[in-house]
């Protein structure tokens, strides 16, 4: 199956399509799962609602529908502040520093296991 | 390096494109369009079969379908929220499928006639779609690609709870057997034509697979879905409706008929069996529900007040 768009014969495939609403769209939150006890919340995906209230409500019917989860948190989406790939480089660059590593120390064999 | 370079030397070492990467603006409508489209099919999936729920033949069955359905709507919804990374507006893209600029699967302008339908539909609709979702989990974009792992879970559900009800109606009744007969019939080419034109007819293949949005061309796919699909329906016992099918030695593959692209087309166009309705009922659905959303933000508008106060 295709989900790219087909383009029949004489038709142009206008990408530009677009509408503008006038209405503002219910907010934006990221979705967070705890598939069980013991381990953390992984993000999961995202999804609309008017409040906490009903976020959780559709994180429940969204994403946990096969017991994927024992514990939801929803944040809004504004909410999540974030550093990308090129801003770490730019004060973090591990890959320099591998004495921060337990690979980079040789210990003897005979020492045993460390 | 040009950005563009390095957005490509990204996609080239089958590293993903996250939502604020800098990418092409053509790789960002054209995935606008493509997430889209997949998302309304989703959605619009729901219909031929949400058809039969009141009617499934046993409580068991029925609680299969709303199951089923329930997850085409779950689908949707991760795809919606894949497109949303890339700057496009929910509510927008609802708007674009209701006035007919965004399309859906063509697949889903067939109607559902039988009970057999459920059955077929799940075997070669669903069966249709994981071969292409497979291969979607791989596309270069992060989001979208994330989406069709949790989907292709469920989707193996759907194809595997389809095939199983033919099983039963196969080893049924002459009449039942009769009826998954006729639904095979029906449903065979509408499910070749999910894959889409022949390459060399196909106009976004090539910068798509360059840009890893697609990795398998059309009708690599549709043999793929060809070979698999015929040791199914010989194990049910019913005839896959194409006399020019056969085992071709050779090339290790079947050899099968000509689509009628004529059909393909002009379903396309959105003169199928059941265009016009499907898009009606949709467009209803959001119209009627419209006081549902208004009410829900004024809810929370009042509540975030007190919670100031």
């Amino acid at each position: 199956m295709t989900y790219d768009v087909p383009v029949a014969p004489g038709e142009s495939a206008d990408l530009e399509e677009r509408f503008e609403t006038g209405r503002e769209a219910w907010p934006m939150w990221e979705v967070f799962v705890r598939a069980r006890r013991g381990i953390s919340h992984v993000h999961i995906g995202s999804l609309h609602a008017a409040d906490a209230e009903t976020a959780l409500q559709n994180a429940r019917d969204v994403y946990t529908r096969r017991g994927e989860g024992v514990s939801v948190w929803v944040v809004p989406s504004e909410e999540i502040h974030a550093f990308e790939p090129e801003d770490a480089l730019d004060y973090v660059d591990a890959n320099e520093k591998v004495y921060r590593h337990a690979t980079a120390y040789d210990i003897p064999d005979e020492v045993g296991h460390m | 390096m040009t950005p563009e370079e390095k957005f490509q030397a990204i996609v080239d070492a089958e590293d993903k494109i996250e939502p604020t990467d800098w990418m092409p603006e053509a790789y960002r409508k054209t995935l606008i369009r493509q997430i889209a489209q997949h998302a309304h099919s989703e959605v619009i999936g729901m219909q031929p079969e949400g058809n039969w729920i009141t009617r499934a033949p046993t409580l068991h069955r029925k609680a299969i379908l709303m199951a089923k359905v329930q997850d085409e709507a779950g689908h949707g919804l991760y795809l919606y929220s894949a497109a949303e990374t890339l700057g496009v507006d929910r509510d927008e893209m609802q708007e674009l499928l209701h006035n007919g600029k965004h399309k859906y699967s063509s697949i889903f302008n067939y109607p559902t006639l039988t009970w057999a339908d459920m059955g077929t539909i799940g075997w070669l609709v669903d069966g249709a779609a994981i071969t292409n979702q497979v291969m979607l989990t791989r596309c270069s974009y992060g989001p979208y690609s994330r989406g069709m792992v949790r989907i292709c879970k469920e989707e193996s559900f759907h194809q595997r709870q389809g095939y199983e009800s033919l099983i039963r109606l196969c080893q049924g009744s002459a009449e039942q057997k009769a009826m998954a007969q006729d639904a095979l019939d029906r449903w065979w080419w509408p499910s070749l034509m999910m894959f889409g034109p022949h390459d060399s007819d196909s106009t976004h293949t090539e910068q798509s697979m360059q840009w890893k949005i697609k990795r398998v061309s059309n009708d690599d796919l549709r043999q793929q879905f060809v070979d698999m699909t015929v040791p199914q329906a010989d194990y049910l016992g019913i005839t896959i409706p194409d006399p020019g099918l056969k085992w071709n030695e050779e090339r290790g593959h079947y050899d099968f008929g000509e689509i009628d692209w004529d059909e393909f087309w002009r379903v396309v166009k959105g003169d199928g069996p059941m265009n016009r309705e499907r898009i009606e009922n949709k467009t209803r659905a959001w119209e009627e529900g419209a006081w549902v959303r208004e009410a829900a933000s004024a809810f929370a508008a009042k509540q975030s007040k007190k919670d100031a106060a």
